[in-house]
């Protein structure tokens, strides 16, 4: 009798629990789930939404393999990785483990490092913009001129335009970053340092050997966002270009906007789907990567 | 004094307050502040141009001689940044309810209901956040396209009603209630429901105004997704109609400021009025994540 009585209100709690589950697992499936499968699907086929798909096999793909665009813009968002992560990182930690030592108006300085992280990256990037317009418009050249500097061509010069155009996403990334390293640093128990105190280890060696070591899960997770943060870069480099074209000639162009172009100016979803698989078969291998670090830290 | 190494490890007093003490600190915390300055030059100079005058736009002084509101009645009058303003505010509310109402609800059900296949759907969950967006995003048109989404609050909506993070951050917090509390309102009769919404929801209340700050300034701030689905301008976002606006009126940056001012200020007001819950948010986030 007893047992029956306990199965029973198991039961209804499973019940229960399946009632208050419902309507998410119908959310998760159908706008999450089907769609992921269907982007697999996509990439096989030719389709530009007025006629039905039809099926291409791996053109999609063998296309993009000879497509001189992709391959420029698939350089270009690893030109914004391999830059605007170890730059912004460095920076970051500087900050952190600086401001994490100062008292006097500590907050402050805090909330100015972290603003730029929450305001909206379009706003932004036309501020940014605005900046490097060439004289008499642009804040940047105006400056260099009046210390008697060439005016600088930034968002006009192939050369210089993406480095132009990392740079506000590396801005508005440092708080993010430096709230993070703080919180690791804050983290560290102090008694390792009082062991380090007693070993008589001097102030570089306490950083080599003691901080840098012990901020590793930090340190690996934040490479890891920032990472797929530089890799899925859009809004920054869309509103700081012609048109939002990733110009000029190309030389801005990330991954995503590629993909947004080929799929919403020139509807090729088959192209597109296909693009995007590669994107996230990129990030996959990241996560992969960093499961595997994190894993290697607590063995 | 006997050089750094040993000011800095002072005997008996803990090691941060000895280094504050550090004479090189001074060089530090005058260099932080000139980095603070770099910071928020961007957003002084937005704001400062935004009450510009169109002669004064290209003057290196941040402050306007003779500051206007020219622009902003320019920008609300002769254009539809009030709507994308309603636009953006609206279905950022509805979205953060949403995501506030069904993340914390999944997040308690597999914090405590004990059921064959809760594990499954935790993981299922999880593994959402492994998909990008940008994978989604043909679907998603596709999607919005057939059911006639394109052009409404709906179909600028629709994919962030829940979120895999969300479900995770409140499964979290919901595990760190006592069962004890469950179980006696169980007891007194209420309805699980309600064992939900009255007891265990007020016991995270901490998580969940982390979790709605968020969504709320991830939404709208939101750019790719409202680019893609809205081509009526009636219809667009505080981004989307930034972008177009100012694409449009390259030239006048002293109406770009302005609209730029008008998309960024909700933001600065949300971090001034929330700002220990967000640095706070921001770290839950980060070490849980």
């Amino acid at each position: 009798m007893r047992f029956g009585e306990t199965l029973t209100i198991e039961r209804k709690l499973a019940i229960q629990a399946w009632i208050f589950l419902a309507v998410p697992i119908v959310f998760f499936g159908v706008i999450r789930f089907y769609p992921a499968f269907e982007s697999f699907a996509i990439a096989f086929t030719e389709w530009n939404l007025l006629s039905p798909p039809r099926y291409a096999g791996l053109s999609n793909f063998s296309r993009m393999l000879n497509d001189p665009v992709f391959w420029i813009a698939f350089k270009n968002t690893f030109i914004y990785l391999a830059v605007g992560a170890p730059v912004s990182l460095v920076i970051a930690f500087v900050v952190a483990y600086y401001l994490d030592q100062v008292r006097f108006a500590h907050g402050l300085i805090r909330a100015c490092y972290f603003i730029p992280h929450l305001t909206s990256a379009v706003a932004m990037a036309w501020v940014w913009r605005w900046f490097y317009q060439p004289p008499p418009v642009g804040l940047f050249n105006n400056l260099l001129n009046a210390v008697g500097f060439d005016t600088q061509p930034f968002l006009r010069s192939t050369f210089q335009a993406l480095p132009a155009a990392l740079a506000p996403a590396i801005w508005a990334g440092l708080g993010f970053q430096i709230v993070l390293f703080m919180a690791g640093l804050r983290a560290i128990p102090s008694s390792y340092y009082e062991a380090a105190r007693i070993d008589g280890a001097g102030r570089w060696m306490v950083l080599r050997e003691i901080t840098l070591p012990l901020l590793r899960p930090t340190i690996v997770f934040l490479v890891v966002i920032s990472s797929i943060g530089f890799l899925r870069i859009f809004d920054t480099v869309y509103n700081m270009t012609d048109n939002g074209a990733g110009g000029p000639l190309n030389s801005t162009k990330p991954l995503v906007l590629y993909i947004y172009e080929t799929a919403f100016r020139s509807y090729q979803m088959g192209y597109a789907a296909a693009q995007t698989i590669i994107l996230f078969l990129i990030l996959l291998v990241i996560s992969l990567i960093q499961l595997r670090l994190m894993r290697a830290r607590t063995n | 004094m006997s050089g750094p190494a040993a000011s800095l490890f002072d005997a008996d007093r803990p090691w941060r307050v000895a280094l504050a003490e550090r004479p090189g600190l001074v060089v530090a915390w005058t260099l932080l502040v000139i980095g603070a300055i770099v910071m928020m030059t961007p957003l002084a100079y937005m704001i400062g141009t935004s009450f510009k005058a169109p002669h004064e736009v290209y003057e290196i002084n941040l402050l306007p001689h003779e500051p206007t509101f020219e622009n902003y009645i320019f920008i609300f009058e002769k254009t539809r940044f009030g709507l994308w303003f309603v636009n953006s505010v609206v279905t950022s509310a509805l979205v953060t309810i949403s995501v506030l109402f069904f993340d914390a609800l999944i997040g308690y059900t597999l914090a405590k209901f004990e059921f064959r296949g809760r594990e499954f759907v935790f993981i299922a969950i999880l593994s959402t956040l492994m998909i990008p967006t940008e994978m989604l995003i043909v679907p998603w048109y596709v999607m919005a396209k057939n059911f006639g989404w394109l052009n409404s609050y709906w179909g600028i909506m629709f994919p962030g009603m829940m979120t895999g993070f969300g479900v995770f951050l409140m499964r979290q917090f919901f595990m760190g209630v006592p069962d004890d509390y469950i179980h006696a309102a169980r007891i007194d009769g209420l309805s699980e429901f309600k064992i939900w919404w009255k007891v265990a929801m007020p016991l995270v209340t901490p998580a969940l105004s982390a979790l709605g700050i968020f969504t709320f300034l991830g939404n709208w701030t939101a750019f790719l997704w409202p680019l893609i689905v809205t081509n009526d301008r009636a219809l667009y976002t505080l981004p989307v109609g930034l972008a177009s606006f100012s694409g449009e009126n390259l030239t006048d940056w002293e109406l770009v400021m302005a609209g730029a001012t008008i998309a960024t200020l909700p933001t600065l007001v949300v971090f001034i009025v929330f700002q220990r819950y967000i640095i706070r948010g921001v770290v839950l986030a980060g070490l849980k994540g």
